[in-house]
């Protein structure tokens, strides 16, 4: 492993894209950072523009209007990305999979490399899922 | 020749400020993790960020003006350093400067802010040039604060213009910021470095949760590593800069160099400080409160000096 991809793993940068969700993911997520978990060990942080991210990370049912949005961020996505189906939504449509307006789920329309379900996941489940994250990139 | 090199690039320029200054971001977020109860993230997290970002792909929107784009953060780089350069040389009494280089540290401090401005103008985003057009209101409302300071300063310190001359006047003195006119023009230069690293009680132009990254919100990959070591120099040079001016600069012998180091982690702690427990201001406020509060304070500072206090 060169030193490129050291460094990646150890400082990735999330973007959280929110589907049609029903927050309950996001609360999830902002737990993450609170001194419990405190994702910032492990050099993570949540930044605000797609530009600065190393994962992009799916959360909700992805719907028609949602599709457009989520091909966009992703193209503008600085790449390598690492891409994060959240949620049962993200990872399969969840309650909303027979939805009349649901055009997921998220393997779909972009390539994802790590799914984390749960409904909502735990904290410990996001980190597990992180972990998998930087494995997958040393590995 | 190659001395000026030597200085640009390696000991007080670049390499130098750039490493002390991803120390002391990290400094920096260590203590914002430790305010929150945290455990904040690892000591070289800072190279980490930097390294990971010059592997990442460099992206550049369509509709933007490609030239001013791409060189803006290099010339806030270039900038930064040639601030890092003037400031840190007295600083270490390697050479003792020219006359009126502290004219010449108030310009090159400047030309960050206005690279940034015009980079993000450039971009076409409009959340870009939200954040441009604050950073351009925020530099018109620090500015003249900062300058009045400036001229405090040289008043205080015997009508010099050298930052070696005001060093030694300390030397001599003793500390500028040892009288009640020097804490005021202190407290007053605290928060122009708090709205010039853009911390946040006044980074209302790149407000994370409102218009996501204002300025460098188009930035990536590379651009945006340097962006990022602009402001790790920036984080370095002021601080270093108040030192100098109030608290009686550094002394590199013994027991000195560790007072040095604390100085510059004091006034980092402060400013850290400040930025976890304010909220972010109002462009209107915080236009208010350099334009009436601190222009006021430092007048008054300088009416002070006059009468010798």
């Amino acid at each position: 492993m060169g030193i490129k991809d050291y460094c990646f793993k150890k400082s990735l940068w999330v973007f959280h894209f929110g589907g049609a969700s029903c927050n309950n993911c996001d609360i999830e997520i902002l737990d993450c950072l609170t001194p419990r978990y405190d994702i910032e060990r492990f050099g993570m942080q949540l930044v605000g523009s797609i530009k600065h991210a190393d994962v992009l990370l799916v959360s909700g049912s992805i719907n028609r209007k949602c599709r457009e949005r989520l091909l966009e961020v992703y193209h503008q996505a600085p790449k390598p990305i690492v891409v994060v189906a959240f949620g049962a939504c993200g990872c399969s449509g969840g309650v909303f999979a027979d939805g009349n307006t649901f055009n997921g789920p998220v393997d779909q329309i972009i390539p994802v490399d790590v799914y984390i379900p749960g409904c909502p996941p735990k904290p410990e489940a996001i980190i597990a899922g992180i972990a998998k994250v930087i494995n997958k990139k040393a590995g | 020749m190659v001395n000026d090199l030597f200085y640009f690039l390696i000991f007080p320029g670049f390499l130098f400020a750039a490493a002390g200054g991803g120390i002391l971001s990290w400094f920096d977020r260590k203590i914002t993790a430790r305010v929150q109860f945290r455990k904040g993230p690892p000591f070289l997290q800072p190279f980490y960020d930097i390294i990971k970002l010059l592997a990442k792909e460099t992206l550049v929107p369509r509709n933007s003006a490609k030239i001013p784009f791409l060189y803006a953060p290099v010339f806030a780089l270039a900038g930064a350093t040639l601030a890092a350069v003037f400031i840190l040389l007295p600083a270490f009494g390697i050479t003792t400067g020219f006359r009126g280089d502290l004219i010449v540290i108030y310009y090159f401090l400047t030309i960050p802010s206005v690279s940034w401005i015009i980079g993000a103008m450039a971009t076409g985003n409009p959340l870009a040039i939200t954040g441009a057009s604050r950073e351009m209101k925020l530099i018109l409302s620090y500015e003249l604060a900062f300058l009045l300071i400036l001229a405090a300063v040289i008043y205080k310190s015997g009508m010099t213009l050298n930052v070696a001359d005001i060093i030694d006047y300390q030397k001599q003195n003793g500390p500028l910021a040892a009288s009640l006119s020097g804490i005021l023009l202190l407290i007053a230069f605290v928060f122009c470095i708090q709205a010039k690293l853009g911390m946040v009680p006044f980074d209302i132009a790149e407000a994370e949760t409102e218009i996501t990254a204002g300025m460098f919100i188009e930035y990536s990959g590379f651009t945006y590593a340097m962006v990022k070591l602009t402001r790790y120099i920036l984080l370095l040079v002021l601080p270093s800069f108040l030192v100098i001016l109030f608290l009686g600069g550094f002394r590199w012998n013994g027991i000195g160099i560790l007072w040095s180091v604390l100085k510059i982690l004091a006034v980092v702690l402060v400013l850290t400080l400040v930025r976890n427990t304010n909220p972010r201001l109002k462009l209107g406020q915080a236009m208010r409160f350099f334009f009436v509060g601190m222009n006021l304070l430092v007048i008054a500072a300088f009416v002070l000096s006059l009468y010798g206090l």
